[in-house]
């Protein structure tokens, strides 16, 4: 069951799919922000984002876009060494009363989203917050869910999900693995 | 990092990560809840064994803008002003539990001693010892510096984004007064270098330490000079002790009237700098002493803003000593 | 290398005992036998035979002293007691204890006391308990000015005449700074043949001074104390010395400039002294560093330059001696942020083995320049040559210090015999030390390996 999961042509169609979803749930791309979870949910953000804009030529994806760090709100900081902050930088308009869209690359426990979900009360009030992740590989220990997921993938808790990006990692792949992966981001 | 005692501890690396989280810091201080969860539950102590309200303040805003408990503690009107040791002082924080401890004492290396003399164990951050250092004064002077002079749009008011990641190289820097007696000098001379500056002391000779010559600065002994010999990209007013400058036999100057006149900087000396330097106090200002109004109140002086990153400046110190595991990296 | 000692009889007789010391090196050459009775030496004879049954005493204890230098026992002519005043930090009779450890038999206490050792009565009370202790000789030092205030000149004449024979005078830990005080001083002790030891600091130039003013103060924040400060007042006192036709002996000497002036001094044929401290033979300012205030000492520790030409000058004879400048202080008082720990370090246990390793060990100096400027220099400067400083030749007084040269040890400050631990030579390495000392023929201190046999 290890290996490639996702090559480049399947993650190019989950994002057109999740793109066109997110319309058609909220009508339109009226009100709407992209925030990526640094750092692989940075260019999943901007990818949707393009996506969208080429359906909706109103929209300007890179006004709407908009990078959410949530290391300082995270609930196992003192478990680990002392981690880099990404960076916030949201859309000048701000959030209040936009519809976010938080896009993440791999949703496994929940807490990221959880922290997410803080962060985003100190920067504003939304009107209402959706979750948009390229792969969801279960084992949830909180009470979140996706409103849209690239692909399921059934994994053990011991396995390792590594998602490369051609912004980050040079490449687009989904990879499945047992051991310590040799490059991208794992959850 | 376990502890922030020293600049010359700081790697350029170490120092770049600093100035970098605290922009991410500095970020969130521009929002409407500028309150951040990420030091619930730890307990940071101010020990002041010597007045210093603004740097007090500083780091306890930095603190609580990061939500940890905050005590503070000061020499005045309390057991050490009554004999009490900083020995015995540090194992009742331990006891009490602090998780860090900001330490500001008249007496060079005590924070260096808290840390290392095993009467405690929670981190340490040297808030001023004696003339020896103040690290995250000379951070926040960093951080200043490079964001308005480094980057593609550097000048007065550049936007700090492209700074990000980078150090201060190509700069030079004019660090002006009272170098011997100077904890604000001597961290940034360790910390400017380290980043890649050029440090230029300006002093009179009878306020330059003897044994300076093995640090890597310019020494001259004159503003005008300076002026003269450098396009200084910065120029910084270290605060002059007026009873330095005077009281007979124990002054460093003849009298505050000549050092002005030789040192201070006014809105003469100020248009011969180039058109982008930024003008720099630590704070508290002797006007009219090393600084006129004028020159403190122009719109080159970054003066008041410093005082603004020295809180984003003081959560970032903060939260690479705290936030992660105990003794972690 | 353990010399075995055996016992020739059974011998629980009153003090003092005889014993024969076999197989010793005298000074690190000759090899020698050495016999005691009743506190002198009474032969001492090459050892190539063995000594024969008439030559050995009855009872008496025989030592093999094998591996082993016999010195004439050490005199450190500037030791710290704090008794009376601050029996927190030292007492005589512990201070005592800690000098014979160290090889010493005979010790200059400073007057730094509480009271001040600036009458007859102070330096008596001294003296007097220092006999009853009877470890090593105990001369008190006299103050040069009342209570070392650096004005009024103390009743030096009647401490010279008292039952403690004070010859050193000493406002030490202060200067006599005002040179006024110092000519009347330097003229006023030649009515007794005394010397004033002088605390070389002028104090204007060390106001608040903290370390050696250079490369590290400059970068530690620590205000500086220039060499210049002590230099300046040799300078002074050996021109003011000779312009009155006095001597003077120069308190721990500690730069490369002052050892300059003290050469020049000499050649000019003025009557000066100097000494050296251990710890200005092997440590530098970089140990300040860390800001331990193990390493807070007064004068402070210099540079590297400095330690090599102190070196040089004590051993081409332009600094006489070595002192100690033995200096408790209790643990509270180290134990706090530099600016606030007091100045000093301890150091009777650990002269013998720094000297060792810094000028044996390196061949700047002979067992025989040691016995020379740790013993019978100190003696001449303090007028006790009569009794101490002897060469080890029979019908002298015995005052031995037997030496292990190999007996690499690890120095443990709170081993010492010292009330204090105040030791910045903990965890230091030295290659040898005292492994017996004895007072007229008295075993005041012997090492594990000598236990029980002088029962």
């Amino acid at each position: 069951m290890t290996g490639t999961i996702l090559g480049a042509p399947d993650i190019s169609r989950a994002l057109t799919r999740i793109a066109h979803e997110i319309l058609e749930r909220n009508g339109g791309a009226d009100n709407l922000v992209l925030l990526g979870i640094p750092t692989r949910g940075l260019p999943l953000a901007h990818r949707l984002a393009a996506r969208i804009a080429e359906v909706e030529p109103s929209f300007d994806a890179d006004a709407r876009c908009g990078s959410l760090d949530i290391t300082m709100y995270r609930d196992d900081l003192a478990k680990h060494p002392t981690r880099n902050l990404g960076t916030t930088t949201l859309p000048s308009a701000g959030i209040d009363n936009a519809v976010v869209v938080l896009v993440d690359d791999v949703f496994h426990t929940g807490r990221t989203i959880r922290a997410a979900l803080d962060a985003v009360k100190d920067e504003g009030r939304p009107r209402g917050v959706q979750l948009a992740v390229l792969v969801d590989r279960g084992h949830r220990e909180l009470p979140i869910r996706a409103d849209f997921v690239g692909k399921n993938i059934p994994t053990a808790r011991t396995e390792r999900v590594s998602v490369l990006l051609t912004e980050t990692d040079g490449e687009d792949a989904v990879i499945l693995s047992d051991g310590k992966p040799s490059g991208g981001v794992t959850a | 990092m376990k502890h922030l005692l020293s600049t010359s501890d700081l790697s350029r690396e170490d120092a770049i990560r600093i100035l970098d989280t605290a922009e991410q810091m500095a970020a969130t201080q521009e929002r409407e809840i500028r309150k951040l969860p990420t030091l619930r539950g730890k307990t940071v102590v101010n020990l002041f064994f010597e007045d210093s309200t603004r740097t007090r303040i500083s780091f306890e805003a930095a603190a609580k803008r990061l939500s940890a408990d905050v005590i503070n503690f000061s020499a005045k009107g309390s057991s050490v002003s009554k004999g009490e040791s900083l020995k015995d002082t540090a194992l009742t924080l331990q006891a009490m539990g602090a998780d860090a401890v900001v330490i500001r004492h008249w007496a060079s290396g005590a924070a260096e001693r808290l840390a290392e003399s095993g009467w405690m164990h929670g981190a340490v951050l040297n808030a001023g010892d004696g003339t020896h250092q103040h690290p995250t004064q000379a951070l926040l002077d960093a951080y200043t510096m490079r964001k308005h002079l480094i980057g593609a749009e550097a000048g007065p008011g550049a936007h700090f984004k492209t700074a990000t990641g980078n150090d201060l190289a190509g700069l030079t820097i004019g660090l002006v007064g009272d170098v011997l007696h100077s904890r604000v000098a001597r961290s940034n001379v360790a910390l400017l270098t380290t980043l890649g500056a050029k440090v230029v002391l300006v002093s009179p000779p009878t306020l330059v330490p003897v044994g300076i010559e093995t640090w890597p600065v310019d020494v001259v002994h004159g503003l005008d000079v300076a002026l003269e010999r450098y396009d200084l990209d910065a120029i910084m007013m270290l605060r002059v002790q007026r009873e330095r400058m005077s009281g007979g036999g124990n002054a460093f100057f003849p009298s505050p009237a000549e050092y002005t006149r030789l040192f201070g900087l006014d809105g003469d000396r100020m248009r011969r700098l180039p058109e982008h330097a930024i003008i720099m106090h630590p704070g508290p200002m002797n006007r009219g002493l090393e600084i006129t109004a004028e020159a403190a109140d122009s719109p080159r002086s970054v003066i008041v803003e410093q005082v603004s990153n020295g809180v984003a400046v003081r959560m970032a110190s903060l939260y690479l000593l705290l936030a992660g595991e105990e003794g972690g990296e | 290398m353990s010399p075995s000692i055996t016992k020739s009889s059974e011998n629980n007789t009153s003090e003092p005992q005889s014993f024969v010391i076999e197989n010793v090196s005298l000074f690190g050459h000759t090899d020698s036998h050495l016999v005691v009775e009743d506190g002198d030496i009474t032969l001492v004879r090459g050892s190539d035979t063995e000594l024969s049954a008439e030559e050995i005493p009855e009872h008496a204890v025989r030592i093999d002293g094998s591996g082993l230098i016999a010195l004439p026992g050490l005199v450190d002519i500037h030791t710290h007691l704090r008794e009376p005043g601050r029996e927190d930090a030292e007492t005589i009779e512990s201070g005592s204890r800690s000098a014979a450890a160290g090889g010493f038999t005979a010790i200059f206490a400073m007057a730094n006391t509480t009271p001040t050792a600036d009458t007859a009565g102070v330096v008596e009370q001294v003296w007097s308990r220092g006999k009853e202790v009877g470890l090593v000789d105990v001369h008190p030092v006299g103050a040069v000015t009342v209570g070392l205030g650096g004005e009024q000149l103390s009743e030096m004449g009647a401490m010279a005449m008292s039952k403690a024979r004070v010859r050193v005078f000493s406002d030490d830990g202060k200067c006599v700074h005002d040179p006024v005080v110092m000519r009347r001083a330097l003229e006023y002790v030649k009515t007794f043949d005394g010397v004033v030891a002088q605390h070389a600091q002028d104090p204007r130039l060390t106001e608040g001074s903290q370390m050696h003013e250079g490369v590290v103060s400059a970068e530690l924040g620590l205000t500086g104390w220039p060499a210049v400060a002590e230099e300046s007042i040799i300078a002074r006192d050996v021109l003011l010395a000779k312009h009155v036709g006095s001597r003077v002996h120069i308190c721990h000497v500690s730069t490369a400039g002052s050892v300059k002036i003290l050469r020049w001094a000499k050649e000019e044929g003025i009557d000066v002294t100097a000494e050296v401290m251990p710890h200005h033979l092997l440590l530098t300012d970089e140990s300040v560093r860390g800001y331990d205030p193990r390493f807070k000492v007064n004068p402070p520790l210099r540079t590297q330059q400095d330690v090599e030409a102190v070196r040089a000058g004590l051993a081409d004879g332009t600094i006489d001696i070595v002192a100690t400048d033995h200096a408790p202080h209790p643990d509270e008082d180290k134990d706090c942020e530099w600016g606030s720990a007091a100045m000093g370090m301890i150091g009777l246990e650990t002269a013998l083995g720094i000297v060792q390793k810094t000028m044996v060990d390196t061949g700047l100096m002979t067992w025989a320049d040691v016995a020379f400027r740790m013993s019978h220099l100190p003696a001449r400067i303090g007028r006790v040559e009569e009794t101490q400083g002897l060469a080890l030749n029979q019908g002298e007084p015995a005052n031995i210090t037997l030496v292990d040269p190999k007996a690499t040890y690890t120095v443990d400050p709170a081993a010492t015999s010292s009330r204090s631990n105040n030791s910045p030579f903990g965890g230091v390495e030295l290659p040898g030390r005292a492994v017996a000392t004895f007072l007229r023929g008295k075993p005041t201190y012997l090492d594990a390996r000598f236990e029980g046999i002088f029962a």
